[in-house]
């Protein structure tokens, strides 16, 4: 199927042009933007597992230099602000599970809370698990 | 309630205008009326010349999407009591080239509705005499959703990646051609891959969802989406693996 | 072909695959998913049960249109509907089905047995966007999309293609084509108060009317009995279909005191609110004289009850109508009445053609609500026009493209022609200055007319009337004000161009029904209450006189079949 095209030599279309700022223009865009920034925090996180792991090998003074680093202001300001961001990252990332996972039981689609909660019993659970090897043992 | 509201709506007019200009118009404010009624009062009694695109009034045939306070939306459906005391700003959609005062060109979406093959595919078709393909109530399920996509282009509008690269194919396109990938008749998914599986297909899409949220038939464009990245993805990796599966 | 609605794309399909080679065109004012299809809402008849047959779809539909139906038409008709369906399956239509995975059909308004196929509430949206991206596939088949046809080109009997306007541009063109098929719908927005959308402006009709071909039984204007009141939003038959009762102010299923059987629990068949349309609206209006019936702000209505369907029933059945209700009537199906009152809806009449759609101007034929077979006689039942498009747009299609086949193009004058339309445009429009009449007043005060002089129940003197006030709107129309002359979408001249069709097509409807001094389907005189089989078993033929004015004709309807007897619902 064609399409006839305009007219040529007609009157021309205008194309607005997107501003730099387009990503202020509503709640849902500064949202998305900011979700899309918090894989820094996230990358700070692996990077700051490497580093623990590297400091364990190299033996008991490095990783005391770690810990002592890791007990200063800013460090504590920094783990304080990408914990934050992580966690909405994961809260975000949470709650969209069900517009990419369909689970169907008996002949209807599980409602989105249905695939949203297993994501934040998992995250519970392995918290407790976490917690009780760190705190307990 | 007061008795009017003030609508500041865009205007260009390609013959005379560089580029657009905003106009305003008070007009009645009643309780059951839709910013379509008030541009068709604009119409009637005020300035003729205002250009706007309208059918059926009944949020069914695509033709009214326009920005009222920046927010992509079918002017049938938009109240005017929800933005009292107004002033209420009424542009073209947004990221598409505008034509003519509130209608905008729309020749990019419908070349892109046909790029994704969006008829049944199939190798070999059943005489129409033997009767239907059986589908379950069930099956009709899966993809009835993304069937009901009325092609306003409201998404479009709230989709970012489309105002930056034009080459994008959009929500819409997406979800009609998961629509027929989901239909159990269907067996045009590998045909339809040429045109999903790339930089300006389905991967362009960075998931802000604004899509979703403004589309009027809940059709849910942004699930069509990563549904079809999840499913390419294990196509993909099953193909690897065990070559000749997954197809 | 002109008109990218159900029957337009129809018949662009079955040109396509009936001939590869031909170069086809679909010219639309709006893009084709616009089109008013979309809007349809209940079913498409066609049989398919067991217990169903051919003769019981004809007898429905016969006297569903009170034997004004040609029954040779009929019998075509109902014959290829159910393969014309089962196509539209094929094509992806997304129809409901059974638990079985076989297609399902409902119950419908004067139909005997279930036969209605239906997706969801919302047939119509889906049969035309599966019309209209299957005929994508087509590489034969291009789209003039927002281009306006406001001229025939007609040399000698034969038609050559249509004068067009490209909306965005504003230029106008010849497009040349050994056949033209109108399919451009009805012209519900004569009236005031209707479901139609703003493009039902009969402009298909006005063109071959203003060729010389006559529209015929334009005097049928179908009032379905359920429309929202303000926006006479369409509350799909289907509502009654599922179990639906229609109560007056007391709460009484008032239909029982006009003939039309005696209440059930379930829905009867043929019966109470499953009679036919034209009936349902005459009982409502009757009631409203009564003063049975409750007073709002705009109009009186009645109450479509649905509660006792329950939510789930509502939400699978019919959820679109609760859709509806909730965002433009701000009430909720499931737990409040819904008001409704009867809505100008659908045009029995239009472009006269014969059983394959040609008119009497060689090459030019006619398909859909445009045109007139006539399957629909006197009153159109439910779920048989959305089946109409497919039918009749099929078989336009198929006969256009052998005419296109078997005989040479056709060029002769056309230049003239389209010089001679360019100059109307521009005096009649573009450049028009100096006008004093807006647009608005003269359409509202046709609407008026047409309201107050051929409403449901008509006089001779309401139809004089209404005659008299149209003519001095044509004279009024002359002075039109148009502001715009900018060429590019101007909207305020298609507006105006649209009035002018519209005002055509309005003194034929007038016409035609002070010509016919009888009471059959949605006709009704109160001067003349009974149906007149001797003088009047004929269609009302308007054709246009030198002066402009319609002169009415009569041509017999074909009986087959089914002699006429007297139409019976509820017994």
């Amino acid at each position: 199927m064609r399409t006839i095209d305009s007219t040529p030599g007609g009157p021309k279309p205008y194309v607005t042009p997107v501003p730099r700022l387009w990503w202020t223009a509503s709640a849902g865009y500064v949202l998305f933007v900011l979700r899309e920034m918090t894989c820094v925090a996230v990358g700070y996180f692996a990077l700051l597992t490497l580093c623990q792991m590297s400091a364990l090998i190299s033996g008991p003074e490095a990783y005391a230099a770690l810990q002592a680093w890791l007990k200063t202001p800013l460090a504590t300001l920094l783990n304080v602000l990408c914990l934050a961001a992580v966690v909405f990252h994961t809260v975000t990332w949470f709650n969209v599970t069900p517009r990419a996972v369909v689970v169907r039981m008996g002949g209807k689609r599980l409602p989105d809370s249905a695939i949203i909660a297993p994501n934040y019993v998992g995250w519970a659970v392995i918290t407790c698990l976490v917690a009780w090897v760190v705190l307990g043992a | 309630m007061s008795e009017t509201i003030t609508l500041e709506v865009t205007r260009y007019q390609p013959d005379t205008d560089s580029e657009p200009s905003t106009k305003s118009y008070e007009v009645p404010l009643k309780d059951d009326w839709v910013v379509l009624d008030a541009l068709n009062y604009v119409k009637d009694e005020l300035d003729g010349s205002l250009a706007f695109r309208w059918s059926c009034r009944m949020g069914v045939c695509g033709s009214c999407g326009m920005m009222v306070n920046g927010v992509p939306v079918l002017s049938c459906a938009a109240f005017l009591k929800n933005y009292a005391p107004g002033p209420i700003k009424v542009e073209p959609l947004r990221y598409f080239p505008i034509v003519r005062d509130l209608c905008v060109d729309l020749s990019d979406f419908m070349t892109k509705l046909k790029k994704v093959e969006p008829w049944i595919v199939r190798e070999k078709e059943k005489p129409v005499e033997e009767g239907e393909y059986l589908q379950t109530p069930e099956q009709l399920d899966t993809f009835k959703q993304f069937s009901m996509c009325i092609n306003c282009t409201l998404c479009y509008s709230a989709c970012p990646v489309y105002g930056l690269d034009e080459g994008f194919i959009g929500p819409a396109a997406i979800a009609l051609a998961q629509r027929y990938n989901m239909d159990s008749r269907d067996e045009g998914n590998e045909s339809r891959m040429d045109t999903l599986a790339q930089d300006e297909g389905v991967w362009g899409c960075t998931f802000v969802g604004e899509c979703t949220k403004v589309c009027p038939k809940h059709v849910d464009p942004a699930g069509a989406i990563q549904q079809y990245k999840i499913a390419t993805t294990e196509n993909w990796f099953k193909s690897l693996v065990m070559p000749g599966a997954g197809k | 072909m002109l008109g990218g609605g159900g029957a337009g794309l129809r018949a662009a399909i079955a040109a396509a695959e009936a001939n590869p080679g031909l170069d086809i065109a679909i010219v639309s004012k709006v893009y084709p998913m616009r089109s008013h299809t979309v809007s349809a809402e209940g079913g498409s008849a066609g049989v398919i049960g067991e217990d169903d047959s051919i003769d019981e779809h004809c007898y429905d539909t016969i006297s569903g249109g009170d034997w004004m139906s040609d029954q040779d038409a009929v019998e075509a008709f109902v014959n290829e509907a159910p393969k014309e369906l089962m196509q539209m399956e094929h094509w992806g239509c997304p129809w409901s089905r059974r638990d079985d995975g076989r297609v399902n059909v409902r119950p419908f308004g004067g139909m005997k047995k279930k036969r209605t196929w239906f997706a969801s509430d919302k047939t119509g949206f889906h049969m035309l966007h599966t019309l209209f991206q299957t005929s994508m596939r087509y590489d034969s088949i291009a789209r003039y999309d927002e281009w306006f046809a406001t001229k025939l080109l007609v040399n000698d009997g034969r038609v050559q293609g249509v004068v067009a306007m490209e909306l965005a541009t504003g230029e106008v063109r010849a497009i040349t084509g050994k056949a033209v098929v109108i399919a451009t719908g009805g012209c519900g927005k004569i009236f005031p108060f209707t479901t139609n959308a703003n493009i039902k402006n009969g402009d298909g009709m006005a063109l071959a009317y203003r060729e010389g071909v006559p529209l015929k039984d334009m005097e049928f204007v179908q009032y379905h009995p359920t429309g929202l009141p303000f926006t006479g939003i369409l509350i799909t038959e289907a509502a009654r279909a599922e179990g639906g009762l229609m109560l007056n102010k007391d709460g009484r299923r008032y239909l029982q005191d006009y003939d039309l059987g005696t209440p059930e629990p379930q829905p009867v068949l043929r019966t109470m609110e499953l009679g036919p349309r034209d009936r349902l609206s005459q009982a409502f209006e009757q009631e409203r004289l009564k003063g049975n019936t409750l007073e709002g702000p705009y109009g009186n209505y009645v109450h479509l009850d649905l509660r006792h369907l329950g939510e789930e029933k509502i939400d699978s059945r019919i959820p679109f109508v609760r859709e509806l209700c909730l965002k433009y009537q701000g009430i909720d199906p499931v737990t409040d009445f819904v008001p409704v009152r009867p809505v100008v809806h659908y045009g029995m009449g239009g472009v006269h053609t014969d059983i394959n759609g040609a008119t009497p101007i060689a090459g030019l034929f006619a398909a859909g609500e445009a045109a007139c077979v006539s399957i629909n006689g006197a009153n159109r039942l439910g779920s048989n026009s959305l089946t109409e498009l497919l039918v009749f747009g099929g078989r336009a299609g198929n006969e256009a493209a052998a005419f296109a086949q078997q005989n040479e193009t056709s060029e002769a004058g056309v230049e003239a022609q389209l010089n001679d339309e360019i100059a109307r445009l521009d005096g009649d429009y573009f450049s028009k200055s100096g006008g004093t009449e807006s647009i608005a007043n003269i359409r509202n005060a046709m609407r008026s007319a047409m309201e107050d002089g051929c409403g449901i129940y008509r006089t001779a003197s309401s139809l004089e009337d209404a005659k008299t006030r149209l003519a001095e709107l044509q004279e009024r129309f002359k002075s039109v004000a148009i502001n715009d002359h900018s060429k590019s979408f101007n909207t305020e001249a298609t507006t105006a161009i649209e009035l002018s069709t519209m005002l055509d097509v309005a003194e034929t409807v007038v016409a035609s029904g002070l010509n016919r001094t009888e009471s059959r389907g949605a006709h009704q005189r109160n001067d003349f209450p009974d149906r007149d089989d001797e003088k009047f078993l004929g269609h009302s033929m308007a054709i246009r006189g030198a002066d402009g004015a319609p002169k009415i004709d009569l041509l017999p309807v074909t009986i087959t079949r089914w002699p006429p007897a007297e139409r019976v619902y509820g017994r």
